[in-house]
């Protein structure tokens, strides 16, 4: 027990004397966060949209107009044949298209309640839901002032259709695979390379000769940084909330449990990775290539899963980053307990006693 | 003095495949000896020191160190030993005190022990005012000095040291050796694999391995008298020559 105390207060003292892995390990996701959530929701100017105008009529064209004057939009043509729409969307300038239907000005005043159609390009999804939110705000100031001011007996109805992504994933998309991105990175990359400069200084000769357990060490190395990722996940998810208004709908106690999870799910695997290398570069390379190309593309928050080739789908379902992202947005976003999300959870607790045995073992291999 | 032998080897085989790296060697190492295990590189030095550490299990033989069996009490011997790699195994990037304090603990010394301890080391080699310098900052001579002294903290019965004095200037090696000697006074015994050929003739005995067999061993001055040689380098060159291996 003493061993492991003095063994936990050394790594400690390296990883608060090294200056590179003090930024890498709170840095890094500090930029994350900051570069995913804000680069991604500027305001939006002068975006090129269509109005296509079944109507042609004096409500129908006063929208038109009070758009055309908003500094957010640009009014590219205006058009009266709903094929045109795909097509110009292919083009790929065009956002977004308002559709007035027939009749739009007698129904506004004979039947109180009129739709217009509003149809984003949601591949890019934080400008498709941005520019939809100016849209129902110039449509819902338009009715108010026809109502008068009075409690609003005629409703204009925006019906909002999000092209290509009607998921709609976005910034609140991002948090939970930033989340899943800077846990694995940070603990793979630290217990990795903080193993193989043993190996690689030599000093884990000398441990082994020592009468230290191996396991002592392998659990001495990882308790700093298990603690170390609680708190960065700490400062990860404050800054969501605060910063980047992220809802935190469901129970914060799942939420680190299964956290905790994931971290130990990073731990073996950084610890694997140290059994098969022997310098600091290669178990950085190899970790970031195994972690953070395969989580930025195939755990689902930069691309959507459901349009990819199947064979890559298949892939996916081996990363743990793609359940842990299951889980964080079903738990932050929809607020689910332990009944929606056990089994999600399972799949990751297995990953993890499957990879935290592979590791021991080896490592007890390489002693010999 | 001769008669308390604190390593016994026999018939000490290590096969990594049908490759024998170390072939059948014996041999005995008495209480408080400096014992030098020379050999050219890929000689098998590496491989036998790594079985008597307990780090490597032998392919076949027996072997005994501090009386402990190698095969079933490897942390029993990992306890009464010392160790000093060739690349130098502190942290750099911890003071020099708390190197003393991290390997002490890690061999279960009690707080009051490590600061005696460390009072003591610092005292004798005079690093009092860097005490609290990060031992990155101090020269290779003393880190090697350091290292040999953590290395023999916890008082073992033996210390292996794996050419200990790689790039060290002739006299921070002569006064390395001084403290090699002072931990032979005090009953260590002291198995130190060189490839100094002046450093063979400081150990009271030396055993030549070549191509994974020991070629000879006794006295430096035995040895000298046998081959018909000058020096021991002289030695070392009939030996070696003899090696049908491919050194690496």
């Amino acid at each position: 027990m003493k061993q492991l105390i003095v063994f936990i207060k050394k790594e400690f003292k390296h990883v608060f004397r090294d200056n590179k892995t003090l930024l890498m390990l709170f840095g890094l996701p500090i930029a994350q966060i900051v570069l995913f959530g804000f680069a991604l929701t500027n305001e939006i100017k002068n975006s090129k949209i269509i109005i296509c105008d079944y109507a042609q009529d004096v409500s129908s064209l006063q929208i038109t107009e009070r758009i055309s004057k908003s500094k957010n939009f640009e009014i590219k043509k205006t058009i009266i044949d709903k094929g045109q729409i795909e097509e110009s969307f292919k083009e790929g300038d065009v956002k977004l298209v308002v559709v007035f239907p027939v009749n739009f000005h007698n129904d506004l005043y004979h039947k109180n309640k009129a739709q217009v159609q509003v149809i984003a390009d949601a591949s890019d999804p934080n400008t498709a839901s941005t520019l939809t939110a100016y849209i129902n705000f110039i449509v819902g100031s338009y009715q108010q002032e026809i109502n008068n001011g009075t409690d609003g007996a005629i409703k204009i109805i925006p019906e909002i259709r999000m092209l290509y992504n009607p998921e709609l994933k976005g910034a609140t998309n991002f948090v939970p695979g930033v989340m899943a991105l800077v846990l694995l990175l940070v603990c793979v990359l630290m217990t990795s390379v903080s193993i193989v400069k043993e190996k690689e200084k030599g000093t884990m000769e000398v441990l082994l000769v020592s009468p230290m357990n191996p396991f002592t060490v392998i659990i001495a190395k990882a308790i700093p940084y298990f603690f170390l990722s609680l708190i960065n996940l700490t400062v990860i998810l404050l800054m969501s909330i605060y910063l980047l208004d992220m809802p935190m709908n469901g129970s914060l106690i799942l939420l680190y449990f299964v956290s905790s999870i994931l971290i130990l799910c990073a731990l073996s695997l950084g610890l694997l990775i140290s059994n098969v290398t022997e310098t600091q570069q290669a178990a950085m390379l190899i970790s970031l290539m195994a972690m953070l190309l395969p989580t930025v593309m195939l755990s689902g928050f930069m691309f959507p899963l459901e349009n990819m080739p199947l064979p890559l789908q298949v892939v996916s379902n081996i990363l743990p980053s793609k359940w842990y992202y299951i889980i964080v947005k079903s738990i932050m976003i929809k607020g689910l307990g332990l009944m929606s999300i056990w089994k999600e959870t399972l799949i990751l607790t297995f990953m993890t006693i499957g990879l935290l045995f592979i590791s021991f073992r080896k490592f007890n291999i390489r002693l010999q | 003095m001769r008669t308390d032998i604190v390593i016994k080897a026999e018939s000490l085989t290590k096969k990594f495949g049908a490759f024998t790296a170390v072939d059948n060697i014996s041999f005995e190492v008495y209480k408080g000896e400096i014992f030098g295990f020379l050999g050219a590189n890929g000689a098998g030095k590496t491989t036998a020191m790594r079985m008597l550490c307990g780090l490597s299990i032998p392919s076949s033989g027996e072997a005994n160190i501090a009386r402990f069996d190698v095969y079933k009490e490897t942390e029993k011997i990992k306890s009464s030993i010392g160790y000093m790699s060739q690349k130098f195994s502190l942290y750099e990037d911890l003071t020099i005190v708390e190197n003393i304090n991290f390997f002490g603990g890690i061999y279960g010394l009690s707080d009051a022990e490590l600061k005696e301890q460390s009072n003591i080391l610092i005292e004798r080699l005079g690093l009092k005012i860097n005490a609290n310098k990060l031992v990155g900052e101090l020269p290779l001579g003393w880190k090697q000095k350091l290292a040999f002294s953590v290395a023999i903290i916890h008082k073992p019965s033996i210390v292996f040291l794996d050419e200990p004095t790689g790039g060290v200037d002739p006299i921070t090696r002569r006064q390395f050796w001084d403290l090699i000697y002072e931990a032979a006074e005090n009953g260590i015994t002291v198995f130190v694999t060189t490839h100094y050929m002046d450093e063979a003739e400081y150990c009271n005995r030396v055993s030549m391995m070549v191509d994974g067999k020991i070629a000879a061993l006794d006295s430096p001055s035995n040895l000298k008298r046998e081959y018909n040689a000058e020096t021991m380098d002289e030695v070392f060159y009939i030996l070696a020559r003899q090696a049908k291996r491919q050194s690496d």
